[in-house]
């Protein structure tokens, strides 16, 4: 392993995907450096939600070279061949990377609190009493202390979408995965959502954002990459990328968005 | 469902164009009034041709309701009631969880079982259990290539109370099995997703996060199930049991009473039936949503007795309920 995927997060190098024979990646070249902030925007169907869940493996990819916090998703190089991870390396893998999904995926039957706790006692290890209080401690930081006790169904889109994030980072990940946060949520309910990411980001986080927000890729983004027909088009800081595109696509998608 | 609005929702009066009030003149029901008064003749005829028969005599019904060798029967039929419906669920929870593997060979397996348990009737299974010894007169666990082991004489295994559990467990457990996958398919696809992000394993994922949402779904028809296997133990009579049925007719075949015994048979069974449908009812409207608590483990019965804050400070209706399990689900 060279120094430099080393520091890198994530690394992506041809990274092909079909389902069938519909082509969604054709070949992402994808970096992210630590305490990035990576935004990924583009029509739908462009493929950005399918590569972002290859970065944690829920999607499997057919071809090219994909590091994510140093290791070869899904395979582990042995040899000079490729060795396919068990179910163990899977959920070890994963464990250190925090996803937060577009439709929030709380778990119906547990309370926030739970939904927060149950990974950390479940995958962490942790005792019952440590997780509850590093449950608390998560909600407070997303401002959803007072509803630990409440159902996901008791929730606003907003508060769930919080108490998702405040579940992803208990487990103290490498990397913050979005997949669209915002695009379920009632246009009211947006904002506080956003402010929770902003948060984040100016933390340091390591973060990929697919989003249809611009706004807030303007604002937080280091990097904006847009992303078309399965593969990234244009790269560069929201100023180059989101101000002043360079492609024809690029161009087009943007007069529709902005 | 009744098609007419309410009586209490029908005005006595409207106001007229000139504002005075004008009575309302309620329609008459002339025709339900005719069909209940009839009903209730025909019912009543049948009722009493049945009471005042002089060839039953209630005297003996009265006496044989609480006869000592019926109450035995009761309770060897509610024992096989509660044990093969646990025998099935476990099993059943198994089977699915077979069905929906990855490994064809479970999948494969699993399939085969519950076509085989499915596609004969239950009566034959019951026999065949019974008559186990006759393929293999003797049980034997032993450990392979070594003399270390157990052995047991098939027929001493196989009595009526043990044949007709296996029988009726590894029955339901066939149809229990469909009603599992259902409840497990039913559970959004999006909480899989979640678990598998967190890091859990796919047993973890089944267990912590799938099977206890998939339980709202599958607690219901367990009563259901319940309910039916309290009268499909009667079957057991074929296998001497022991149970109600059995000792009922044992009964009557040697003092003739067939009909006296039948009705006391009957009676016992509409009462179990009717605690079951009470405690089903219960069970649906305040458990639905949240009978995923029966798996979790300071258990269900410690929250009963002491009366949790969370059961207590939110009365729930069983229509809000319902409400919230489905969108706790979507």
């Amino acid at each position: 392993m060279t120094t430099e995927t080393r520091q890198l997060h994530v690394a992506s190098h041809g990274v092909t995907k079909s389902f069938g024979s519909h082509q969604v990646l054709a070949g992402v070249d994808f970096t992210v450096a630590a305490g990035e902030v990576s935004c990924i925007v583009g029509p739908s169907g462009s493929g950005k939600s399918t590569f972002l869940r290859c970065l944690n493996a829920l999607e499997t990819y057919d071809d090219g070279t994909l590091l994510v916090e140093g290791q070869h998703v899904g395979y582990e190089y042995r040899d000079g061949r490729y060795y396919e991870w068990n179910t163990r390396q899977f959920a070890a893998f994963r464990s250190r990377i925090g996803m937060v999904f577009q439709r929030f995926n709380l778990f119906g039957h547990l309370n926030a609190e739970e939904n927060v706790a149950c990974a950390l006692t479940e995958v962490k290890g942790l005792s019952k009493s440590a997780a509850r209080a590093r449950a608390l401690e998560e909600l407070a930081k997303v401002g959803l202390a007072e509803h630990a006790h409440k159902r996901p169904h008791q929730l606003s889109g907003g508060q769930q979408q919080r108490v998702a994030i405040a579940r992803a980072l208990a487990m103290d990940p490498e990397i913050m995965l979005f997949d669209e946060p915002t695009s379920a949520l009632d246009p009211e309910l947006v904002d506080e959502v956003l402010e929770a990411m902003k948060a984040l980001a100016r933390a340091g986080m390591t973060m990929v954002v697919v989003t249809h927000e611009m706004g807030f890729a303007r604002e937080v983004a280091n990097t904006v990459h847009f992303f078309d027909a399965g593969v990234i088009v244009e790269s560069g800081t929201p100023a180059e990328v989101l101000a002043n595109p360079q492609r024809d696509r690029t161009k087009a998608f943007l007069a529709k968005v902005l | 469902m009744n098609q007419a609005p309410r009586r209490h929702n029908k005005p006595t009066q409207l106001s007229g164009p000139d504002g005075t009030a004008i009575p309302v003149v309620p329609l008459r029901h002339r025709g339900r009034w005719v069909v209940g008064a009839l009903a209730i003749l025909a019912f009543a005829w049948l009722g009493m041709s049945l009471a005042t028969n002089p060839n039953i005599r209630w005297n003996k019904v009265a006496e044989y309701l609480f006869f000592p060798k019926i109450l035995d029967g009761l309770w060897v039929t509610l024992m096989i009631s509660v044990l093969a419906t646990l025998l099935g669920l476990v099993l059943g929870i198994i089977l699915a969880i077979m069905k929906l593997a990855h490994n064809p060979v479970l999948n494969w397996l699993s399939t085969l079982y519950i076509w085989f348990f499915r596609g004969t009737p239950v009566l034959v299974q019951l026999i065949f259990w019974y008559n186990l010894a006759f393929l293999f007169p003797s049980l034997v666990i032993q450990i392979p290539f070594t003399n270390i082991g157990y052995m047991w004489n098939t027929n001493d295994v196989m009595t009526g109370f043990n044949a007709a559990l296996l029988g009726l467990g590894l029955n339901l457990a066939a149809y229990f099995a469909e009603t599992v996958r259902a409840g497990i398919q039913a559970v959004d696809a999006g909480q899989t997703e979640a678990a598998y992000a967190l890091g859990m394993t796919p047993g973890k994922r089944m267990r912590k996060i799938v099977l206890p949402q998939a339980l709202r779904i599958i607690i219901p028809p367990t009563g259901n199930e319940f309910i039916s296997m309290l009268k499909t133990t009667s079957l057991v009579y074929v296998v001497a049991g022991n149970d109600l049925m059995t000792n009922a007719s044992q009964i009557y075949k040697q003092n003739n009473l067939i009909m006296e015994l039948l009705i006391v048979a009957s009676l016992w069974y509409m009462l179990m039936t009717a605690v079951a449908t009470y405690f089903q009812t219960k069970l649906e409207a305040r458990f639905g949503a949240d009978a995923v608590r029966l798996v979790r483990k300071p258990g269900f019965l410690l929250r009963k007795v002491t009366g949790t804050p969370s059961a207590a400070a939110h009365p729930r209706r069983p229509a809000d309920d319902v409400a919230a399990a489905g969108k706790d689900l979507s």
